[in-house]
């Protein structure tokens, strides 16, 4: 038929332009990525070729306009700050979304889900005021207040939504039929919750989890208002902590010449950190 | 991940536009009588505490002369002296005093820029001498009761390596960064005030004008006077404040008719709100 050839063959026409468009979507993506990456190494080259990377190790501080490039105290509280931002906000962004799914009335579930939006739109120099204005000086005690616990608290909250949205849509979309068996077996819901509907969401939840982490590894502005900077290891949680962001975010500005070159080369192994942790967090073959 | 390419993108922007200006930059300098538009291009390199300033000033310039273009550069006071003497750059933008083997070059004062040290405004300490704030800022003092106050530990707020306020502090008490002990790192002077409004045992240091809009909005901090002065925007101007560095242009020889319009705007009453609003202290000549 004259009609229906003409009209798939405007179909398969209107196909072959969604697949171009998405294709070239996608290599823009890419390309853009390793315009990036190509970007930070070019402009940290003088760094990688002048300076002996063992400097960053042994150096005796962070003191860059006079030369000394100790990089350890920001490796250290990127890491720290981060991680103890994963360990309190993981265990609430899961119990958020258990309870949103399978405790909450319907009604509830709505607005756990909304506020728990809302907290992710939040722009991260609103938490970073609020943790300057109000946290602070809840844990100053004789001190500041700005440090590592502050930091990692202000974090929590930041990446709280991620860890608590993706688990709510894996623990969604765990078989009914594997609830309903559970049950029917006689479970307890606390059983159901740990034996069945986790493990079958684990994969979907580990993939947020990794999300979450790489978030509290690249954010900036917030850190820089509460974490103190100074770059010094913390011997305790109240102490000051310098991350590797805030470091660029502080100084990029005012430096020149060998400083500035320092700082993107901090920039480049921040992203090499970071693309290694979303290769990581891609499915394993044995979860797919 | 997000943010690299977000400010790779932005990296990319700015300096596009700025490869883009400098492209359209036209070539010659004509000379114009002063009662005709300026006209022609004026490179500016320089003090890169003085760019910013120059930057917006320029933007207002080449606004009101829309044939005029002002390319502004940065690379710190000691280029901005060896460009002008070379004549790679029109003007130079310098953040200190001359020295006196820079007599032939000519200085045109922009702004000051004046320093002063802030306390939370419970603190009953009224002024420090120069040696008990080196004290503070090493160590060697650690609580505002060895210093005639009430017995809390000192919290010292600093500012990030690079930025101007931190060089005019280091410079005026001859302190060496590394020796330095500080609680907090700061980088903006509302970062500063921040920290030392909701930390009653701190101590810091800002840009006298950035302090007062602050103070003016309720802020709970006080500024120490310095040296017996008492910190504000008129002892910057006068030069009274013993912490505080002119911000001035510097010609070789007679400017061209386009660096002089430009000077003699950057000195006039039209600058003083941009001056005001980066928080130096305009000159009133």
């Amino acid at each position: 038929m004259k009609r229906s050839s003409r009209s798939s063959s405007f179909r398969s026409f209107i196909d072959s332009a969604f697949f171009v468009a998405c294709r070239g979507c996608l290599v823009a993506a890419a390309i853009l990525v390793a315009c990036v990456l190509v970007f930070l190494v070019r402009e940290s080259w003088p760094t990688w070729q002048r300076i002996p990377w063992h400097r960053f190790f042994t150096d005796s501080g962070w003191h860059p306009v006079a030369g000394e490039y100790w990089l350890i105290p920001m490796i250290v509280g990127t890491a720290l700050s981060s991680g103890l931002a994963l360990v309190i906000a993981g265990p609430l962004g899961l119990g958020t979304a258990v309870f949103s799914r399978l405790h909450a009335s319907r009604r509830g579930a709505w607005i756990v889900d909304r506020s728990t939006e809302l907290l992710a739109g939040l722009p991260s120099v609103v938490f970073g005021l609020w943790g300057l204005v109000v946290l602070a000086p809840w844990f100053a005690g004789s001190g500041s207040g700005q440090g590592l616990l502050t930091a990692s608290i202000v974090l929590s909250l930041m990446i709280l939504p991620t860890i608590a949205l993706t688990a709510s849509a894996a623990l969604r979309n765990v078989p009914a039929e594997l609830l309903q068996g559970a049950a029917a077996l006689g479970l307890s819901r606390v059983s159901i919750m740990t034996r069945v509907a986790l493990p079958a969401a684990w994969p979907s939840i580990r993939v947020g989890l990794l999300l979450a982490l790489t978030r509290a590894l690249g954010e900036t502005m917030a850190v820089v208002m509460v974490a103190g900077n100074v770059a010094s290891i913390p011997t305790s949680l109240q102490a000051p902590i310098r991350t590797m962001t805030a470091t660029i975010a502080l100084e990029l500005g005012y430096a020149s010449a060998d400083h500035r070159s320092m700082l993107f080369a901090i920039g480049t192994v921040m992203m090499v950190l970071v693309l290694g942790m979303v290769w990581l967090s891609g499915p394993r073959r044995a979860d797919s | 991940m997000r943010w690299f390419v977000a400010v790779g993108l932005l990296v990319g922007l700015v300096s596009f536009g700025c490869d883009g200006r400098s492209v359209s930059m036209p070539a010659n300098e004509e000379q114009v009588g002063s009662d005709v538009s300026p006209r022609g291009s004026l490179t500016l390199t320089g003090s890169s505490t003085v760019a910013p300033l120059a930057q917006e000033l320029a933007l207002l310039f080449e606004r009101k002369h829309p044939e005029a273009r002002i390319d502004v550069q940065t690379g710190g006071s000691g280029k901005g002296i060896a460009d002008a003497r070379s004549g790679l750059a029109d003007v130079g933008m310098v953040s200190r005093s001359l020295k006196a083997d820079e007599s032939d070059l000519t200085a045109y004062k922009i702004a000051a820029d004046g320093v002063a040290m802030i306390v939370h405004r419970s603190n009953e300490v009224e002024s420090l001498s120069r040696e008990q704030i080196l004290a503070i800022y090493t160590g060697e003092l650690a609580n505002w009761s060895e210093v005639g106050g009430a017995d809390r530990p000192i919290v010292v707020v600093h500012k990030a390596e690079g930025r101007a306020t931190l060089e005019v502090f280091l410079e005026h008490f001859q302190l060496d960064n590394a020796m330095v002990r500080p609680d907090v790192v700061v980088g903006e002077n509302a970062h500063a005030i921040k920290t030392v409004a909701t930390t009653e045992g701190a101590i810091g240091y800002v840009s006298i004008g950035a302090a007062e809009a602050e103070i003016e909005q309720g802020e709970a901090i006080r500024l120490l006077p310095l040296g017996g002065v008492t910190a504000t925007s008129e002892h910057v101007a006068s030069g009274d404040f013993p912490m505080s560095r002119p911000l001035q242009f510097v010609v070789r020889g007679t400017p061209s008719p386009l660096a002089r319009a430009f000077i003699d705007f950057c000195q006039s009453e039209a600058a003083h709100e941009t001056i005001e609003s980066q928080f130096f202290v305009p000159i009133v000549h």
